[in-house]
């Protein structure tokens, strides 16, 4: 571009570090302070440095059950990865023909979505009252979560599919393969970069959901409620300690995803290259 | 394949989408809609058909008042995040130029969203406080004699969390349209001796109106349904339609939760039609 339009990129440039800092401003801020001494607030200054706080996360809690709500948290967050990622691929390979009757599923998944999640939460949490049912994490919890994850997990299928170049298909069909082994071993393996990525959506929107989860989570919480409660009771920085934590927790899931993505997506590129090579 | 056989797999793969969406939303909407019409005691509540609920809901006025409270945050967190994430998504779009970089920058923004909105909220906390951050640095500066009061736990704490929350829904359908701009309708205009600024609001912004009307409807059906952000940022001073009907999940009034939640469903829907009007949302994907 031009140089009459540097000015107005410095400007934006200039915007855009301020919206980063205001995106993760907040959160450094707490790391920092989740390491304050014993005697230290909620507030700066720091009274010292110390692990104190983290160290009082894995004693004896006066309140809650932090690891056993994280577990329940882990457990979930990867049943729902797993759930995400088969059903929005079934649901993927469906929407690939306009079928009779897809607009009504279409318009299913994009109220999932956009439906105010205390409906949700209120909703099934009636519906297992009426049929007597209890609710628990593990049924009614899992339920409410995937409402979230899979529009999620849907439109990112949809966007693959509509980019996917059914050429590779029809040669393999030439070829004589089956359906189901056009399927294992043409789709599947083009398709694997981005279904990471419906796993990165599915483990962590369960992971950290919270207003689906409110009533359909049983007596046993998950951590996010596990963390709203404690915000009512607990007033040290040992808040900020599990904040951190959980956080730190997150972005190494985040940089897991991505790296098997990035992976995939140079396995994929070398053995094309391998085989523009092999023809040579 | 006949066409017959390939709508039968076609609905065969959607099944197991179907029977969750099926349990998890459309029966849970119908137990709404039809509770929001039985009758409750104080701890219980048992099939009848009556209108009190909603009688109660439209004769009260702490109703409108909560609607017109709950607009407003929708309207001021809605204008806020338009304006911070079309400007975003116009900087990585247009200003950087690799597509490497793009897509780093865009991760940087999208990285929270995959993190706990709780935690997010509670950060707040040491920047806002009455001892916090920002009321010492303005305190030192010699700006202000008193901590300010309204900085954590107002109705400008509630906006200033959505925001911070929510932008993200902006930035991302907004880019994702504005990457579909042709580059040459660009390079034409300018050949054809269009500013900067006329090429924004003649080229960039009508062709990003899809994507603007995605982010919007993401960003309204969350504030307007929001019961935690308003809780937790307002110390539970402010009030919202959403924690309208969690006070009254709180006092086990399920019936009345349940009229209040179907008056704000169809408030939601009555918005979201209206915004749909300007975007075809299955050609976007």
């Amino acid at each position: 571009m031009d140089n009459d339009r540097s000015f107005s990129f410095y400007i934006l440039a200039a915007f855009f570090c301020l919206f980063v800092l205001f995106l993760y401003g907040p959160t450094l801020t707490i790391a920092v302070l989740s390491f304050q001494g014993p005697s230290g607030g909620l507030t700066f200054p720091m009274n010292g440095v110390s692990l104190h706080w983290f160290k009082n996360l894995f004693e004896q809690q006066a309140v809650g059950d932090i690891w056993g709500s994280f577990r329940r948290s882990l457990a979930l967050g990867l049943i729902v990865m797993f759930v995400t990622i088969v059903v929005s691929v079934m649901g993927g390979l469906a929407f690939r023909n306009r079928f009779r009757g897809s607009s009504i599923v279409f318009y299913l998944v994009i109220t999932s979505l956009i439906i105010p999640s205390i409906l949700i939460s209120l909703g099934v949490g009636i519906l297992f009252n009426v049929l007597d049912w209890d609710v628990h994490w593990s049924t009614s919890g899992l339920g409410s979560q995937l409402t979230w994850t899979l529009p999620f997990g849907l439109l990112i299928m949809f966007a693959v599919f509509n980019r996917f170049d059914s050429r590779y298909e029809e040669a393999a069909r030439d070829l004589g393969a089956t359906n189901i082994q056009v399927l294992k071993y043409v789709v599947l393996p083009l398709i694997a970069p981005s279904l990471i990525g419906v796993g990165l959506f599915g483990f962590t929107l369960s992971y950290d959901e919270f207003a689906r989860t409110l009533l359909t989570a049983g007596s046993y919480n998950t951590l996010p409620l596990e963390i709203y409660g404690m915000t009512t009771s607990v007033t040290t920085p040992v808040l900020y300690a599990l904040g951190t934590l959980t956080t730190v927790f997150s972005f190494f899931m985040i940089a897991v995803f991505i790296g098997l993505f990035l992976w995939l997506k140079g396995r994929r590129k070398n053995s094309a290259i391998v085989d523009t090579l092999e023809k040579i | 394949m006949s066409d017959w056989k390939q709508t039968c797999t076609n609905w065969m793969q959607v099944s197991p989408l179907l029977f969750i969406l099926g349990f998890f939303l459309v029966l849970p909407i119908f137990a709404i809609v039809a509770v929001s019409f039985w009758a409750s005691t104080e701890y219980s509540y048992h099939p009848a058909f009556i209108l009190d609920n909603y009688q109660y809901l439209f004769t009260s006025k702490v109703t409108y008042n909560v609607y017109f409270k709950t607009l407003m945050f929708t309207a001021i967190t809605w204008a806020i995040t338009l304006v911070i994430g079309f400007t975003v998504a116009y900087f990585l779009a247009f200003h950087v130029r690799s597509l490497h970089m793009q897509i780093t920058l865009f991760l940087v923004c999208t990285i929270p969203f995959w993190t706990s909105n709780i935690i997010r909220m509670i950060s707040w906390i040491p920047f806002l406080g009455r001892n916090g951050i920002a009321n010492n640095t303005l305190v030192n500066a010699g700006l202000i004699d008193q901590p300010l009061e309204w900085l954590l736990f107002s109705e400008f704490a509630v906006v200033l969390a959505f925001v911070h929350l929510f932008t993200l829904f902006m930035i991302v359908p907004i880019f994702n349209t504005m990457m579909r701009i042709d580059h040459t309708l660009i390079a034409a205009a300018r050949d054809a001796g269009a500013n900067g600024m006329q090429i924004l609001t003649n080229i960039i912004i009508p062709l990003s109106t899809p994507g603007i009307m995605i982010g919007s409807i993401f960003v309204v059906t969350l504030v307007m349904g929001d019961f935690i952000t308003v809780r937790f940022m307002s110390g539970g001073q402010s009030a919202s339609v959403g924690r309208m009907i969690s006070n009254e999940i709180g006092l086990l009034q399920y019936p009345a939760a349940s009229a209040s939640a179907v008056v704000l469903l169809f408030t939601v829907l009555i918005m979201i039609s209206i915004m749909l009007r300007f975007v075809d949302i299955r050609k976007e994907l």
